[in-house]
């Protein structure tokens, strides 16, 4: 362990870094932060056709999103892996309340209405589900032998189950994924993951015919043939498609973009924006967009690596590839690539609660990174 | 269970960076796999998407032409483009759509049909479209809407072009109607060009000059967004407005043809013999060809086809007549072509002709005591069926049957109109051909005295007499100023060529006795400002038989004879040449003269002081 005294003068590091170090924040990754959600608030203004209300409201939303990474970022790590199985069991009680009581959107109840705001338990159950999973598997010897693994999956199982019937596929599957990335940095021995795809291969008849909802099925058979259905479902990625590849190398210029400002593109503000930035930014655009993307991404990786205990470690990897999951599910979909599942672009996409979920997720890689040298000494 | 206390931290943190780093090398792979799809989006295939990009927004809206205005040569117009109204509502303008129709409701007449028409279009149309209420809106209507228009917002007067024929019936048959194009005129027509035309000529001129009338389709380059809206205009190419026809008739000698023909069926035809110009052509009786427009009633248009008259039937073009006597100048003329007979040559008429050799059939003359000693000048002057069953009899079908083809009976005029008879003349082959039989003496006498198979339209009379008037030279009759194509010089019929001047003259002066001599068919239209040439023609509708008296009154309407009449006039320097025919109308003289004579007279009025 490198020892380095802050207070030696032979070692000055610059006045701002020491203020960052203080309030706990990562300059890489904030700066990254700050240009993404600045990008995010010029394609919106684009995307929501120069409503500058709605660029306001957003910011606010980002705002709010920088202000609880902030404040996650000063809790250390032990204090959040102390707080992990009281926060699991009231994010298990509040998504069962939403099914007892929630409020209904489009069809799926998500949504817990407190009044003075909407709150949506499974955005919580997002970060919750893998700070279970890491705090559980923690505890022991890695990589995890066969019971824990089990013990991991039903531990994992109830709020992904809870979620999926509300229905909210796409969230579902993301809490599942966080929760998997846990295992598989534990360590998870490649022939489970063998065996557990091919069990899944063997289960997706049955998930297919019995427990999809019928948009859900709808909305695979639409991704495998848009052309199908090119007024009804498949219009969404027959016109996104026509965004993207009509922007080009240099794209059409900022407000210039035809798809979306002649409304020819639909959801343009919330999941397809990355649409709208395509035609108007061009390829040059998305690499800029996507180099940004993988630096916080790796970035996150890299503190993960640096973590010095397991649940840090853990947590901090999944919380990175689960960022990593929204980009690439939703460029993915977007692009014609994946199905259209409802995943926002991060911190880009319209919306409140995925942007201070994954604006949380950074306040906890954050603390991880700066309250390293403190649990070392 | 010691084991499990005593953790390997060093490899657990070896056994994380090794995963960590398969993770991030997977992040990095499928980035890729992303960035070669943009790649396959936006670089490979951006052709491709910028045209249906581009398609999405841009739309051709084609803006149809107004169609051409039809003239007499006069300048009278005989086929306009009327303005009609309708009201028209665009509903995102409308705060209260119930209150708005209740108001226009207290303006003017909306009817159940019309509102049940717009809910329906209500429904389907967008929120920015117009949607029609009310059609045809009159003067009255327009009025108390366009008074309040302020205070009704979104309701708009909207003008739309109608085809008007001013005067109806006299010229329903020469310019015919434009009615909607039905799915045939749709396989027929350039769909590029009446992608917004609605109407299309479908008879007469109208139909003939279609191409003309018609113009060329504008279009107008907009760009709209997703729900159809029109942004903005980003091109436009302005249609082709139609050219107007001036037509050769002069309507005010078309109105006294019509008056003239009274309640008769029939058809006139004048035409100017020195270019073919048609002056008047009348068919009665006619129809009035606007209900035709915006589609006529079922019923209305099933009592115009079931009417016994046959309003709809263009006789100047398409009846078929026996020409009867009016047949005999030409015939006379051939047969001083071919030295058969000549101006001194003369026969006994004692009221029939019988066959020398043949069977004993006998041929009637009209006048059943017989004209006495006659030559051809007689002959033409007091129609003498006898001379000329002697005279054909010597001529034979097979020269009867060219020298008439010469004068254009057998063969379409070409005439500019869509629809156009060839009536019938018979000749040896065509008997063996149609009817597979021999031809008969008695046959020829027959077609000498204009009756039997010969069979010609009141067009053909006219050109035929048109070109008696110009001694041969032939004429093209056609219906619109400037349309006959003047590089293109029609030859005389070299049989035509070889008549001798003589013959001309003599045929032309044994026509005016019929006219200005006191034995001749149609005196009685004799005046002493002009000389008019002519012959009268009182054609069988059906055959009387041997030794059968023919007695007007008894025999019903229907089989009555047509009475004819051609003309041409002045005799000296003919300007107008005419066919009269009117059916069942009985003597030629006594009918049809009296009415070529008025038309005559209205004509020359004008032009000879």
């Amino acid at each position: 362990m490198k020892n380095t005294d802050l207070n030696n003068p032979e070692y000055r590091t610059p006045l701002y870094q020491q203020w960052l170090q203080q309030l706990h924040l990562d300059f890489p990754l904030l700066v990254a932060l700050f240009i993404l959600s600045l990008i995010g608030l010029f394609v919106l203004y684009s995307a929501t056709g120069q409503d500058i209300g709605e660029v306001q409201k957003q910011a606010i939303r980002l705002g709010f999103g920088f202000t609880i990474m902030l404040v996650l970022a000063q809790l250390t790590p032990q204090t959040l892996k102390r707080w992990t199985p009281g926060l699991f069991v009231l994010g298990v009680i509040l998504l069962t309340l939403v099914i007892l009581a929630g409020v209904q959107v489009k069809g799926a109840q998500r949504w817990l209405d407190l009044y003075f705001f909407r709150f949506q338990p499974s955005e919580l159950m997002k970060l919750v589900a893998p700070m279970a999973v890491a705090w559980y598997l923690a505890e022991t010897n890695l990589p995890p032998g066969i019971g824990k693994i089990l013990a991991s999956i039903v531990l994992l199982s109830v709020p992904v189950f809870l979620v999926a019937i509300e229905p909210d596929l796409g969230t579902s599957l993301l809490i599942a994924s966080a929760g998997f990335f846990v295992l598989f940095l534990a360590g998870l021995r490649w022939r489970y993951l063998g065996g557990a795809s091919l069990l899944l291969a063997l289960m997706a008849w049955p998930i297919w015919s019995y427990m999809l909802r019928d948009y859900q099925r709808t909305r695979i058979k639409t991704f495998l043939n848009p052309e199908n259905d090119p007024l009804g479902s498949g219009y969404h990625i027959i016109q996104s498609k026509i965004a993207i590849g009509s922007g080009g190398a240099y794209g059409k210029g900022w407000l210039n973009g035809t798809q979306s400002q002649l409304d020819f593109l639909p959801e343009r503000s919330t999941d397809f924006i990355f649409a709208v930035f395509s035609e108007e930014f061009g390829m040059m655009g998305a690499i800029m967009l996507l180099l940004l993307y993988s630096f916080l991404i790796l970035r996150g990786i890299y503190i993960a690596t640096q973590a010095q205990d397991s649940y840090s470690r853990l947590l901090g990897g999944s919380i990175s590839l689960t960022f990593f999951v929204y980009v690439f599910v939703n460029i993915g979909m977007v692009s014609g690539l994946l199905p259209v599942v409802g995943v926002p672009l991060p911190l880009i996409s319209y919306g409140g609660t995925s942007i201070v979920t994954l604006l949380a997720g950074f306040g906890i890689l954050m603390s991880i990174h700066t309250h390293r040298k403190m649990h070392a000494q | 269970m010691r084991r499990e206390h005593l953790r390997d931290h060093r490899a657990e943190a070896s056994l994380f960076r090794f995963r960590a780093t398969i993770s991030a090398l997977l992040v990095v792979i499928l980035i890729a796999v992303v960035l070669t799809r943009l790649t396959y989006l936006q670089i490979l295939n951006h052709k491709h998407y910028t045209t249906l990009s581009h398609d999405n927004r841009v739309k051709l809206l084609p803006i149809g032409p107004t169609r051409g205005l039809i003239y007499d040569r006069n300048g009278v117009i005989l086929a306009e483009n009327q303005a009609a109204y309708s009201l028209e509502i665009i509903p995102e303008q409308v705060e209260d759509m119930e209150q708005l129709l209740d108001q226009i409701k207290s303006l003017i007449n909306i009817r159940e049909h019309d509102l049940k028409q717009f809910n329906k279009r209500l429904k389907y149309k967008q929120k920015f479209d117009n949607i029609p209420l009310r059609f045809r809106l009159s003067d009255r209507e327009v009025a108390r809407i366009a008074a309040v228009l302020h205070r009704l917002p979104g309701v708009q007067i909207v003008a739309s072009l109608n085809r008007h024929y001013p005067l109806g019936k006299t010229f329903s048959h020469v310019l015919g109607y434009i009615g909607r194009k039905d799915l045939n005129d749709i396989k027929r027509l350039d769909p590029t060009n009446y992608i917004s035309t609605n109407h299309i000529g479908k008879t007469g001129i109208e139909k003939f000059y279609e191409s003309t009338l018609h113009g060329t389709v504008g279009y107008q380059q907009v760009e709209s967004n997703a729900q159809g809206r029109i942004l903005r205009i980003l091109e436009q190419t302005l249609p082709a407005t139609g050219k107007d026809i001036h037509l050769t008739i002069d309507a005010a000698l078309q109105a006294i043809a019509e008056q003239a023909m009274g309640k008769h069926n029939g058809s006139i035809v004048a035409m100017d013999p020195r270019n073919g110009q048609i002056l008047a052509i009348i068919s009665t009786p006619g129809f009035d060809p606007n209900p035709f427009v915006n589609g006529i009633a079922f019923k209305d248009y099933d009592a115009l086809r079931k009417n016994e008259s046959r309003p709809l039937y263009n006789r100047s073009l398409q009846g078929r007549y026996p020409p009867g006597s009016t047949i005999k100048p030409f015939i006379g003329l051939a047969g001083l072509k071919y030295g058969i007979t000549n101006e001194h040559y003369e026969i006994f008429c004692p009221g029939y002709f019988i066959i020398p050799f043949g069977e004993k059939r006998k041929f009637r003359d009209w006048k059943k005591t017989g004209h006495g000693t006659v030559n051809l000048d007689q002959a033409i002057t007091q129609s003498c069926d006898v001379f000329f069953y002697n005279l054909s009899l010597h001529l034979s079908i097979d020269r009867i049957s060219p020298f008439l083809k010469a004068f254009g009976f057998g063969r379409k005029t070409g005439i500019d109109m869509p629809i156009e008879s060839s009536g019938l003349l018979p000749s040896r082959k065509w008997k063996r051909e149609k009817r597979n039989q021999p031809w008969f003496p008695g046959e020829t006498l027959n077609t000498g005295i204009g009756q039997g198979f010969l069979l010609a339209t009141p067009l053909q009379l006219a050109t035929a007499t048109a070109i008696l008037a110009n001694k041969g030279k032939p004429v093209r009759p056609h219906l619109v100023l400037g349309s006959s194509i003047p590089g293109q010089r029609l030859e005389t019929d070299p049989l035509l060529q070889q008549v001798q001047q003589r013959y001309w003259d003599y045929i032309q002066k044994a026509m005016t006795h019929v006219v200005h001599n006191y034995r001749g068919t149609a005196r009685r239209i004799a005046n002493s400002r002009f000389k008019v040439a002519g012959k009268t023609g009182t054609s069988q509708v059906f055959g009387i038989k041997q030794e059968e008296e023919y007695e007007e009154k008894k025999v019903a309407m229907k089989l009555r004879d047509h009475a004819l009449f051609i003309a041409f006039a002045p005799v000296k320097n003919p300007r107008i040449a005419i066919a009269v025919v009117i059916e069942n109308g009985g003597s030629g003289g006594k009918i049809a003269a009296p009415i070529a004579s008025k038309i005559i007279n209205h004509y020359m009025a004008g032009k000879i002081k």
